[in-house]
Formats: structure tokens, C-alpha cells, sequence
């Protein structure tokens, strides 16, 4: 698959007995997203934490750019245009809104060890960390503590730091995760327009967005894909009907 | 409005800190002079614990050892000038020097050097473990010094005549005072200056979510270890006034206590307030003077001070004054 920007090949990952993950084998190609879906404790999230360097598998390759990444750390996966959101809202809770894009922008902006100039006053971070903050809808809230504002613009907010990273794929862990129907919403639609940005790998349980939203879906079930293909695809997989529905609706 | 009243009170605290030597100049009360020129050192000592402790959250429990390399820098560049022994004599000779000049960047860059070493290690832990090999290292380096007969051992180490300034005469103890009062000055412009920056930024950060930091590209490792070596460096800069101011320099700067003194300082004046190593070392100096004289036992109700402000006044001084600190 050359034309992939991210591809698994083979990982597996064990914790004790537990396989968390099973001979993954998954890419990302341009444009797309890719949306990974399966049941609690399936092996999605360690899957993203794999990706992102925050795990090391025992065994399999992940390719990232036309590069092998094992032996990458988190920071350095980052830095080569690998951005994540997590699961549960990570965030400086004591920076404003501002502050958190900010902090984003001058990563990706390589000079971090300045020292004597204002950042608060450093036109050339604020401006796009403004435009971020517009395009996720957060610019009224530029201001406010991460800590004080709603959970719903704590996972807007992730986003926007995602954005800043102008990343060449996304990885987002349950973006929707504690959001209203009417976020939900909001979201699906942004998410739809990202792909053209960058691909995006989805985990995601709300299957209404996951449906409208996906090129392609993987379903994991205990560390292991069942099955990839479209939506109309998975829909029909009777595999895949067996590992959601339970195994008596089979 | 909360930003302004800090800067009031720090207003206030720095008019305090010049006037009244000034004052005592003119009343010739030469011993008050020497007692504010200890507050504006100890002051300088905690301006950089303020910089790992406050705000890169780092407790450094060894902060001593910068503060003793900075004394030691101080009081054997004097020793080998006043008795003409060179320092090394290999590669090149190294002589000794009285310029206060020669024995700060000497003390800066020992005390960098050490903490470099220092946190390229204990950056590694976080917590409790941070603190306990913080506080190893310098006992490490305290025990040095006891045993090393060359510079006094246990007994420390005369400094005969304090070390000289271009232009001024350092035996006028007002003459000191502006030349400490200066490097503190120059330190807390520095020490708002970073806090605002684009590293400034990242430190806080640092000190927040390390998940978040890694994630966006940045480690948070090299943030820390930069901070640990800034505030190494003033600490170590402090240490090197106080060795002139008392013509002196002991293991005792190195030990424990010193560690915990400036760290009371700190946590006293307000953590990660830009003035609260000023607030804290002037209100620990003003109780040592008052309570000090009247019995022997003043720091127990320093420990109980200490205690309510911790339990209740956790900005400190200065929290408690101007309110809680402004975030965005």
C-alpha cells in the first residue's frame, strides 16, 4: 500500500494474559477517514497509544510517513505531523483557551527556548491560534480558564490544538465521547470537512456518526480486526453483526 | 484589577527594600544596612528557587548546593589571591581573583554546570522521589565540603577582605547593598520577563500535563532541565553575595537547612509570585531579628506561621494581600 500515510503491519501488544492487541494490520490513506469502531475494552485506545508512541508494541511495524516510527518517541511522532485527542479532555487546565493553542503553535513553530519575548503579545502565534480557535468555534471563549468552560468546548478545544499542529494525519480517541446530540452534531460536520486537511483515524462510539462519517471502517474485537470495508460493508458483515449484538442475537 | 494590586504591593516591597537602608544611612544605623542586604540576598536565593519551584512546579529540595557552589565560588577564588597560589597550575594557571565580577561568572558557571548534572538525573523522578535526590545530591556535595581539608573542612572559610567592584567601595556597607540590591533587581525584571515568554509558556505547561506537552512536540524534559539550570544559577549567584556579606563561607551553606531555609522564603512570600521570595525572606528575616533576640526558640512560631500559610494562605504573602493569582 504505497500510497498510505500511516499503516500498521502486524502490531500486537500484551499485557499479561490480556492481547490487547492481535496482528493489527490497518492504514490511513490520503483523504480519508478511517473510522475504528468496536466494543468496550476491544483494544482501541491502546491501539491509538501505539500509534502515538505512548506504548510500544512487542512486536509489528507502524509506518508514518513514508518512515518506520518504532523507534520514535510521542514527542518526536508529534513533531513529524502526527496529532492525537485524547479520550478524556487533556488539556493545561490552569492556561486560558488562548494559552493551550498557543503553547501548540509554538511547538510547531520550533522556538520555544525564547526568553525575553511577551508570547502574549507575539502577533505571529496569535493570529493563527485565533483563527483555530474561529474555526472550532471557541474564539468567544479565547480567554477563559481551559478549567472553567463547558466539557463539550473542552473537546472543541482539543480539537483546535489538534488543528494547530498542522498535522499530516489526525488520531481521535472518542472525539465525540459526553457530547450533547446537538455537539455531536456540530462535530460531525466539522469532521467531515477535516478529511480534506488531513486523513483521520476515528475511534468512535456514536455509530450515527461513525456511519456518516466513514470511508472505510475497522472493527476491533478483543485486540483483533474482524473485518475493514465500507460502511455498506461492515452493515452486512454477519461477524461483525454477532460481536455488537452479542452472541445470543446470532 | 487583581494584576494591578499585585503590582502595588511588589511596588511597595521594592520601595521598602531601597528606603529603608537609606534611611538607616542616614541614621547611621549601620547593622539595619547589613540586615536588608541579607533579606535582598536571601531574596535573590529564592528569586531562583521561585523559577524550578514556582513555576515549573520542580520542589527542589537541594537548592543549597547552588547556593554553597556560589559561596565556595566566592570564598576560594579570594583565598588563592590573597596567599598568590594559583587554582591549577595545569593546562594553564588559573589564579585566584577579589573582582566580584570574575567570582559571579565563576559562581554562575559552576552552579549551572552542577545543576545540569543535578537535574539531567533527578528530572528523571517527579514528587516525593524529585525532592528526597534533590536533597541527596546536596547532601552529597555538603559532606564534600566537610571533608575537603584544603578549603576548611568543617570550619569553612575566612574571606579576609570582602571581594572588590570596579568603582566602589564594597567595605561601605551601602555601597554593598546597591551592588545586591541591583542583582536582585536584575533578576526578578528577568524572572518576569521569562514567565511571559514563549518559555515561560512551555514551563508552565511543563509543570501541568507532560501527556499534553509530549503530545504537541514538545518534551518536557529539556523545558524542566532549562529551568533547573536558570534557577541553579541565581541561587548559585545569591550564594556568592553571601559569602561576601559575611566574609565567610561554610559547609552550613550547603546543608539541609539552607535547602529548607529558602524554601520557607518561598512558600512564605507566595509560590510562583514574582515578589514572593522578597516578601517571604524580609517577613523570615524581620521574625529572626525580633523573635530571634527575645528567645531562643523562634522558630516555633515560624513552623506555626508557616503551617497557617501552607493550610490556609496557600499564595502566600503576597496571595494574601493580592488576591488570587490572574491565569490568562
Amino acid at each position: 500500500m504505497p500510497d498510505a500515510i500511516l499503516s500498521l503491519s502486524n502490531v500486537t501488544k500484551q499485557f499479561g494474559a490480556l492481547l490487547a492487541s492481535d496482528q493489527v494490520t490497518l492504514d490511513l490513506k490520503p483523504g480519508e477517514i478511517h473510522a475504528l469502531i468496536g466494543p468496550n475494552g476491544a483494544g482501541k485506545s491502546t491501539l491509538i497509544k501505539q500509534i502515538a508512541g505512548e506504548l510500544t508494541p512487542d512486536s509489528g511495524e507502524i509506518h508514518f510517513a513514508g518512515q518506520n516510527i518504532g523507534g520514535l518517541d510521542a514527542v518526536a511522532r508529534a513533531r513529524m505531523g502526527l496529532a492525537r485527542t485524547f479520550q478524556v479532555s487533556s488539556l493545561m487546565p490552569e492556561f486560558s483557551v488562548l494559552q493551550n493553542v498557543l503553547l501548540a503553535q509554538q511547538a510547531v513553530s520550533g522556538k520555544i527556548f525564547r526568553f525575553f519575548r511577551p508570547v502574549l503579545k507575539d502577533k505571529s502565534l496569535i493570529d493563527p491560534a485565533m483563527a483555530q480557535l474561529e474555526r472550532v468555534g471557541l474564539a468567544d471563549r479565547a480567554h477563559m480558564r481551559a478549567a472553567d468552560i463547558s466539557h463539550g468546548e473542552r473537546r472543541q478545544l482539543e480539537m483546535a490544538v489538534a488543528l494547530s499542529l498542522q498535522p499530516k494525519a489526525f488520531l481521535l480517541d472518542e472525539p465525540m465521547a459526553g457530547m450533547g446530540p446537538e455537539g455531536s452534531k456540530r462535530l460531525t460536520v466539522f469532521l467531515d470537512a477535516l478529511r480534506h486537511q488531513a486523513p483521520v483515524l476515528l475511534v468512535e462510539h456514536d455509530m450515527d456518526a461513525v456511519f456518516a462519517l466513514a470511508d472505510r471502517i475497522s472493527v476491533l474485537v478483543y485486540g483483533k480486526i474482524i473485518a475493514t470495508g465500507t460502511v455498506d460493508d461492515i452493515r452486512n458483515n454477519a461477524e461483525v453483526r454477532r460481536a455488537y449484538l452479542g452472541e445470543d442475537a446470532a | 484589577m487583581i494584576m494591578n494590586r499585585e503590582t502595588i504591593i511588589n511596588s511597595v516591597l521594592a520601595a521598602l527594600l531601597i528606603a529603608i537602608p537609606l534611611v538607616a544611612q542616614a541614621m547611621g544605623e549601620i547593622f539595619i544596612i547589613t540586615l536588608v542586604t541579607k533579606v535582598a540576598i536571601l531574596a535573590l536565593a529564592g528569586v531562583g528557587l521561585n523559577i524550578a519551584l514556582g513555576y515549573g512546579g520542580l520542589v527542589s529540595f537541594g537548592h543549597a548546593a547552588f547556593f554553597g557552589i556560589g559561596g565556595y565560588a566566592a570564598g576560594i577564588l579570594a583565598s588563592h589571591a590573597l596567599n598568590y597560589q594559583p587554582i591549577a597550575t595545569w593546562p594553564f594557571e588559573i589564579s585566584g581573583s577579589t573582582q566580584m565580577i570574575v567570582i559571579w561568572a565563576v559562581a554562575l558557571i559552576a552552579s549551572a554546570l552542577a545543576a545540569l548534572v543535578i537535574g539531567a538525573i533527578t528530572l528523571r523522578t517527579s514528587g516525593v522521589y524529585f525532592i528526597m535526590i534533590t536533597l541527596a545530591f546536596a547532601q552529597m556535595i555538603y559532606y564534600f565540603a566537610i571533608s575537603w581539608p584544603a578549603y576548611g573542612g568543617e570550619d569553612g572559610l575566612s574571606i579576609y577582605v570582602r571581594n572588590g567592584f570596579p568603582g566602589l567601595n564594597t567595605l561601605d556597607p551601602i555601597s554593598f547593598f546597591a551592588i545586591c540590591a541591583v542583582l536582585l533587581a536584575l533578576a526578578l525584571w528577568f524572572s518576569a520577563v521569562l514567565v511571559r515568554s514563549r518559555f515561560g509558556l512551555a514551563l508552565h505547561g511543563a509543570r501541568q500535563n507532560d501527556q499534553r506537552m509530549k503530545s504537541v512536540g514538545i518534551a518536557p524534559f529539556r523545558i524542566k532541565l532549562t529551568a533547573f539550570v536558570i534557577s541553579a544559577m541565581i541561587t548559585g549567584l545569591a550564594g556568592a553575595l553571601y559569602a561576601d556579606l559575611n566574609r565567610f563561607v561554610s559547609p552550613s551553606m550547603l546543608s539541609w537547612h539552607m535547602s529548607g531555609e529558602i524554601m520557607v522564603f518561598v512558600i512564605l512570600g507566595g509560590v510562583g509570585r514574582l515578589f514572593g521570595p522578597v516578601a517571604g525572606a524580609g517577613l523570615y528575616i524581620l521574625l529572626e531579628h525580633l523573635l530571634g533576640g527575645a528567645f531562643d526558640y523562634w522558630q516555633l512560631p515560624l513552623g506555626v506561621l508557616l503551617l497557617l500559610v501552607v493550610l490556609f494562605a496557600r499564595g502566600g504573602l503576597i496571595g494574601l494581600l493580592a488576591g488570587e493569582r490572574k491565569h490568562a
